[in-house]
């Protein structure tokens, strides 16, 4: 049967977003590979234009369009394939894949599921009958009742007995899910879970019991196996997303791993899982049952590849998203090669020789008012992933990894205040606050009762803490105590810290003493068979290396750096520059060593590159590997800020960085020096000023005149920029969340009101700029350039702008001798054109522009920085198509947030779709996030008078289109005025009804439209936060920008979804 | 930092890898294995077919959850939950990392202290992956656990050679019963068996009646239904007698089953030859598949194998590893004889192959 089939369409996951990352461009790509072994014609659904698995080279068709029920049928009707995959584009791929069954849409086109069939996926997601199945085999679940109304809620809490757990069914990552305590938590909280699921779980407190995880894969000939188990450091009450996991679990004995072990593939079998899935238990730590089993429940199944699935590849070497795939076509574990020793199958499960430690990356203080407490919803935006020998040494990795500042667990700049509340409450500082404690003397036991934590972790972190204490100088250091500090996990820095010296001192003494790290090979067989891939770590637990050092300079082998973690800001777009760079170098016949860790990415399968450094991208362990593998230098320039930070340390630490000089990078960074530089070249830009008081401070705003944005150089709480419109606000900001001193100036620059911001992305050569692409922002400048919605090729500039770009891009490639990729953004207002930021490296942009122009920009800035000749005629301006890129949020992820567009950065990630005019690929996009299209009812609450004139003319569309618009008093008044029908609501602070707040909870509202005043931003901010938050809360969708607005309306205005055209990327070029 | 004794390992082949110590400080000698399996130590440690041998483990945390109570005993009345048999087998342990502190609900003891309890030293701060890749070169080797890096002569005496079944089994008979008794008896010929093939038998309603190794079934003062032939450690030609004994056992008309070494001897009995695999299979991981069945994962721990080419025509092989192509169990083709290579009672490792006790109780 399987045989029979030839075109399999694959479904994405589309954007990224808190709880659904880069996760699935790793399982998408595996799967796309996998297939196309096969001979399969596949077409993929993905809006996400910055994947991998969008890349021509993979997929047959490719249809940067949205992942949802309506599309997907076009795209069916369309390329009629003969069968669709549902399992590897994450919740949203399985969402959409049970709702088009349940509208017949595969029965009508004649779709066959492969893998795990819609009947098991269903009987998983449904929590009702996800229970029921297990009460059938006698498997444990948590007590619990399904209600779909919160009077049912409220009861069966009162059964159960309180505190209890809320779970919303068929959502990601835990959203609508928590805690109660008591009837009025619960109501508030069976209110807004109600609103993304129509049911909803009342289970049994569990808190405090182990998280443990098995990923389990089966075949259509009932082998079963579980690849990987890994134990959660946070007991239950984290979700598993938010813990910090280390695989495999530490503190299970036999009969402990092995009894979950047994029910895993006993519910796996059961529920007639083909490919992969994932099932999560609490375990009671501390009794067996009556019947000598331990206490345990299962808490879920992922009947698809899932972050845990990814990340359990990582660990192990086991490509469980390439054998997913392979099952789903029919194949058995038994005849499936194993794809690192080559030798044996795929049928076993992988022993480790080594441990792997995840943690979150959260990025929670970009978010005003948020709630920083972490629990049963995902609020992390990526994570880390070490890999190492012992507990202590990927603890102090992982930490590193994180990038968030720290040097370590121990022996870091910031101290924890409230050690105790820290530990109580979980939240991002959790980890260090138990480091804390027990270096002040709480005993593991009274950590144990705060956290919950298993006392052997907590022992662990203890030995750590206990060598911290212990007194150093530099002139005593010996072999034996460096060598202890490294298997401990200590980086050089933080011995530099001990030691009263700096980083390089340690370093030269070190290799002085002969301690250096070994690298070891992942092989999922613990060197039972040797390894014929080269997936490697470094370690001081041992003492010799899997792999040789290489004796001389190899000229044909170059270092690549990856981007790290998923961040705000930092996101699966670098991790496709470092993809393309390394596919490219092999093609043209390099050796390529990847290091990165980040274990949601493609860059770290150990398949793209000859050799993968699973390890930290720090100075120290950078040069380790260059030391060692003699290449013949490092890209930097492709993964992002962290390598590009890295770039003059290690020119000084003779290491060829290949591409743009790091003196250049040097001179791009640093502010003062940019500055003379554009000043020089007569290239006019904002005016800024350090300042290193407060008195100065307001003394150059006033001068330069508000608005101003302010960036501190030490930020005590909250965001680091901002934009102040009065002494004021710039005085409460540093006051509230800023130092200001000598050592701590800040940067106070003009905020200019109504420019537009544009973008070029380039390449240059020995300072000739070779080929650009210009894209402009739909917002007017102050959104962050990663917030903004983009647009190639420019459709509103003039041509003396473009003009004057070119020019000042030529003057900056040559003057920096730009050799590779970069990026520079400009501010245009009245033809005056000014230079904001440059960055000599791929901006987030370039799979954007590389797919919009079908020019791969990265191939290009990776032979210009071989030397090849590249110099040619790039048609870039002059587009039959536009391509639209917009931001996707997950604001309703974190609780309290406001969703307003800043300065900062707070986007998750995006979409970009092509079109034939602005206003299709516009639509398409925002449809690819999610965006739902109003019915009937708008709200606006418009900030400025300039607001509300602007959107008049849209606003008499709405009513043309037959939307029934809602405004307070002063809209609604001007509204009037100009002949448009409006119906009157109160604002919430007036208190009368019809009240905005009461119909927001009441879902009264389609779409709210919703802009801030930048004249008066304290009038009424309370009101538009609660107003903007009730909009997230309640699901509605929300539109905060006023260029935007207008945007929206025309696009609506111009077409009905249906005129939308259903096209393929290949088909645009 | 803790006192840390320095101890050595030294290999026949000459090398020498420098740790600490941990349980007894002091000399040991065996033949130097390795293991990769990642949970259930005490399980392993007690595990009488590892009785000759310095056990390494690959994984390097090892001690996190401690030693549940353990009361030592030589007469193997007791059937100890979370022991394989009332002594420690092994002859030392290697590791890479010693968890001092550790923590389970269950755990009376850290590992550290039973090993010096029971007299058996330990090394830690092994590079263990690179020791098991010597191993996986070279093949298992002898090795001595020593305080002096330089100690004299390696003149270590081959386990191997000597009859170690023999040494692990029972001297006299013990009879255990089930708590909730069938007619079933099973006459359970002891060459170093596992507690957890005992309380399968137990947990299923049969008796057993443990006699030693060179104990003749068909002249045996006891009733029984069955005869199975255990696991055990060494090679399966030094236990000349319960193989002969087997191949009298034929004509009795009573189920037989094996597992592991009783597997080779089942082979040997039957008329086939066995070999010594280079470095053995000692993991949790194996892959079995049922000729004309499924694949299972499987725990291991044995360093000879069936020879299949060699097997008698009446016999056929029954299970193979998808891995090597290695013989993972035989069986006669018409008569209720059978064994498997692999241990389906596991402990540790998974317990996919625990239906092969119904299968032979079954047959009774």
């Amino acid at each position: 049967m399987i045989n029979s089939i030839n075109k399999i369409l694959l479904l994405g996951s589309g954007a990224l977003k808190i709880g659904e990352a880069g996760e699935f461009d790793y399982s998408g790509s595996q799967a796309i590979k996998a297939l196309k072994e096969e001979g399969k014609y596949v077409v993929l659904v993905n809006p996400n234009i910055a994947t991998v698995q969008t890349d021509s080279d993979l997929a047959d068709k490719i249809y940067l369009l949205p992942v949802n029920p309506y599309f997907v049928e076009q795209i069916i009707k369309k390329e009629r394939p003969e069968a669709i995959m549902l399992g590897f584009g994450g919740q949203t791929a399985l969402n959409c894949g049970l709702e088009l069954n349940k509208l017949g849409v595969l029965k009508k086109y004649n779709v066959t599921v492969l893998g795990t069939q819609v009947d098991s996926i269903n009987k998983t997601e449904d929590r009702e009958l996800f229970v029921k199945e297990l009460n059938k085999i006698k498997v444990r679940t948590p007590k619990s009742t399904a209600v779909a109304t919160v009077k049912a809620g409220v009861k069966a809490a009162e059964e159960i007995g309180y505190p209890v757990i809320l779970r919303a069914g068929f959502t990601l990552g835990g959203l609508g899910s928590g805690f109660a305590n008591n009837k009025k938590e619960i109501t508030k909280a069976l209110q807004e879970a109600f609103s993304y699921s129509p049911q909803v779980l009342i289970e049994e407190d569990l808190r405090g019991w182990k998280e443990i995880e098995y990923e389990v894969v089966r075949d259509s000939a009932d082998n079963c196996i579980t690849v990987c188990n890994m134990e959660n450091f946070d007991p239950l009450g984290v979700h598993t997303g938010e813990s910090i996991v280390i695989a495999p679990s530490q503190t299970l004995s036999n009969a402990e791993y092995h009894q979950l072990r047994d029910i895993s593939i006993k519910a796996i079998r059961h529920f007639k899982i083909q490919g992969e899935c994932n099932i999560q238990f609490a375990l009671n730590p501390k009794s067996v049952t009556d019947s000598g089993e331990f206490d345990y429940r299962v808490i879920e199944v992922n009947a698809r590849l899932s972050r845990s699935s990814a990340l359990a590849s990582k660990v192990t070497g086991y490509p469980l998203a390439y054998i997913a795939a392979k099952l789903a076509l029919g194949h058995k574990l038994t005849e499936l090669k194993n794809s690192i020793t080559k030798k044996t199958y795929s049928c076993f499960e992988p022993a480790l020789d080594y441990v792997a430690l995840k943690i979150p990356r959260w990025d929670l203080q970009k978010f005003p008012r948020v709630d920083e407490v972490i629990g049963s919803k995902m609020k992390s935006v990526g994570e880390v992933m070490a890999i190492g020998r012992s507990f202590p040494e990927v603890l102090q990795k992982a930490i590193r990894m994180l990038q968030v500042g720290k040097f370590g667990l121990v022996l870091n700049k910031s101290k924890t205040q409230t050690i105790k509340e820290d530990i109580i409450t979980p939240t991002p500082r959790r980890l260090f606050a138990i480091s804390r404690a027990l270096r002040d003397g709480y005993s593991v036991d009274d950590v144990h009762k705060m956290s919950q934590i298993d006392r052997w972790f907590l022992y662990q972190i203890g030995e750590v803490d206990d060598f911290r204490k212990l007194k150093i100088d530099v002139s005593s250091l010996t072999k034996e105590f460096m060598l202890e500090a490294k298997k401990l996990g200590f980086s050089d820095k933080q011995i530099g810290v001990m030691a009263g010296v700096d980083e390089d001192e340690i370093r030269n003494k070190r290799k002085e003493l002969g301690v250096l790290p070994v690298f070891k090979q992942i092989d999922t067989l613990a060197a039972e068979y040797p390894a014929e891939t080269n997936y490697l770590y470094s370690t001081y637990h041992g003492e010799y290396s899997d792999i040789e050092e290489t004796p001389v300079r190899d000229e044909k082998k170059i270092m690549i750096l990856g981007s790290g973690p998923y961040k705000i800001g930092s996101s699966v777009e670098f991790d496709w520059c470092c993809v393309t760079t390394a596919k490219y170098l092999r093609k043209l016949g390099y050796k390529v060593i990847m290091v990165n860790y980040n274990p949601e990415t493609v860059s770290t399968d150990y398949d793209i590159c000859d050799k993968l450094y699973f390890e930290e991208l720090s100075l120290e362990r950078v040069l380790d590997i260059y030391e060692y593998e003699k290449p013949l230098g490092i890209i930097i320039s492709m993964g992002g800020q962290i390598p590009n930070n890295l770039a003059l340390k290690l020119h000084d630490n003779n290491v060829w960085i290949l591409g743009t000089s790091p003196h250049s990078i040097d001179k791009c960074e640093d502010r003062n020096k940019f500055s003379s530089i554009l000043d020089r070249l007569e290239i006019d830009q904002p005016l800024w000023q350090e300042l290193a008081n407060l008195n100065q401070a307001k003394k150059f705003a006033n001068r330069i005149s508000y608005p101003v944005l302010i960036r501190p150089s030490y930020v005590l709480s909250g965001s680091a920029m901002k934009v102040c419109h009065d002494d004021k606000s710039l005085e409460e900001y540093i006051k509230e969340h800023a130092a200001i001193s000598k050592d701590f100036p800040v940067v106070i620059s003009k905020f200019e009101e109504g420019a537009k911001e544009i973008e070029i992305d380039g390449v240059g050569q020995r300072g000739e700029l070779i080929m650009y692409a210009i894209s402009e922002h739909v917002e007017n400048a102050g959104v962050h350039s990663g917030d903004a919605t983009l647009a190639i090729p420019p459709q509103k500039l003039y041509f003396e702008t473009v003009h004057q770009i070119k020019r000042i891009t030529k003057a900056i490639v040559n003057e920096l001798k730009i050799t590779g990729p970069f990026n520079i953004q400009f501010l245009a207002k009245e033809n005056k054109v000014k230079v904001i930021e440059c960055n000599l490296r791929a901006s987030r942009s370039f799979p954007f522009i590389s797919k919009a122009t079908n020019y791969n920009f990265i191939e290009y800035a990776v032979r210009s920085i071989l030397g090849h000749d590249i110099k040619g005629d790039y048609k870039t301006l002059d587009l039959d198509h536009i391509v639209v890129k917009a931001p996707q949020f997950s604001f309703s992820r974190l609780s309290g947030a406001d969703p307003i567009l800043g300065v900062e950065m707070s986007s998750t990630g995006e979409v970009a779709c092509f079109g034939e005019s602005m206003e299709e690929a516009f639509l398409k996009s925002l449809l690819s996030t999610g965006f739902k299209l109003p019915k009937e009812n708008i709200l606006l609450t418009l900030g400025d008078l300039e607001d509300k004139i602007e959107f008049l003319d849209s606003a008499k569309k709405l009513n043309e289109m037959g939307y029934r618009i809602f405004a307070t008093t002063n809209t609604h008044h001007l509204l009037k005025e100009h002949g448009i029908r409006s119906k009157h609501v109160f604002k919430i602070n007036e208190k009368r009804s019809p009240n905005i707040l009461h119909m927001l909870e009441n879902k009264k509202f389609d779409l709210v439209i919703n802009t801030q005043s930048m004249k008066h931003p304290h009038k009424a901010e309370r009101d538009g936060y609660i107003m903007r938050r009730k909009a997230i809360d309640y699901n509605i969708p929300l539109i905060n920008n006023m260029k935007i607005a207008v945007l929206f309306v025309n696009s609506i205005y111009k077409f009905k979804p249906d005129q939308l055209e259903i096209k393929s990327m290949d088909e645009y070029y | 930092m803790e006192q840390k004794q320095k101890v050595y390992l030294r290999l026949a082949n000459g090398k020498t890898f420098a740790g600490y110590s941990f349980g007894k400080y002091g000399k040991t000698d065996g033949e130097v294995v390795f293991a990769t399996g990642m949970t259930g130590y005490p399980e392993s440690l007690t595990d009488p077919s590892y009785s000759g041998q310095i056990l390494v483990f690959t994984y390097p945390l090892i001690g996190n959850y401690g030693v549940p109570a353990f009361a030592k005993d030589d007469t193997a009345k007791s059937v100890q939950d979370g022991f394989e048999s009332g002594r420690i087998q092994v002859r030392g342990v290697i590791i890479s990392n010693y968890s001092f502190d550790y923590s389970h609900f269950d755990a009376a003891t850290s590992l550290g202290k039973w090993l010096e309890d029971n007299n058996i030293p330990g090394i830690y701060g092994i590079d263990t992956r690179e020791l098991t890749k010597v191993l996986r070169t070279t093949g298992v080797m002898l090795g001595r656990i020593t305080t002096d890096a330089v100690d004299g002569a390696m003149d270590i005496i081959d386990p191997n050679e000597t009859n170690l079944a023999g040494e692990v089994g029972v001297k006299e008979p013990v009879i255990y019963t089930p708590k909730k008794k069938s007619t079933k008896k099973i006459l359970l010929v002891d060459c170093g068996v596992k507690n957890n093939i005992i309380r399968n038998f137990l947990k299923r309603g049969a008796e057993v009646i443990r006699v030693p190794y060179d104990h003749d079934p068909s002249s045996s003062q006891f009733e029984f239904d069955g005869i199975f032939v255990s696991n055990g450690p060494g090679d399966p030609k030094m236990c000349k007698s319960t193989v002969e004994n087997l191949r009298k056992s034929f004509d009795l008309g009573v189920p037989i089953f094996g597992i592991c070494l009783g597997s080779q001897i089942l082979g040997l009995s039957a008329g086939a030859d066995t070999y010594k695999l280079k470095f053995g299979h000692r993991s949790q991981n194996q892959p079995c598949i049922e000729i004309g069945g499924h694949c299972y994962i499987t725990s291991q721990n044995h360093g000879y194998a069936v020879d299949t080419k060699t097997l008698p025509a009446e016999w056929s092989e029954w299970f193979i590893n998808n891995n090597d192509g290695t013989n993972e169990g035989v069986k006669h083709n018409t008569k209720p004889f059978f064994a498997v290579q692999f241990h389906p009672e596991s402990s540790p490792g998974p317990n996919d192959t625990g239906w092969l006790f119904d299968m032979f109780i079954d047959s009774i």
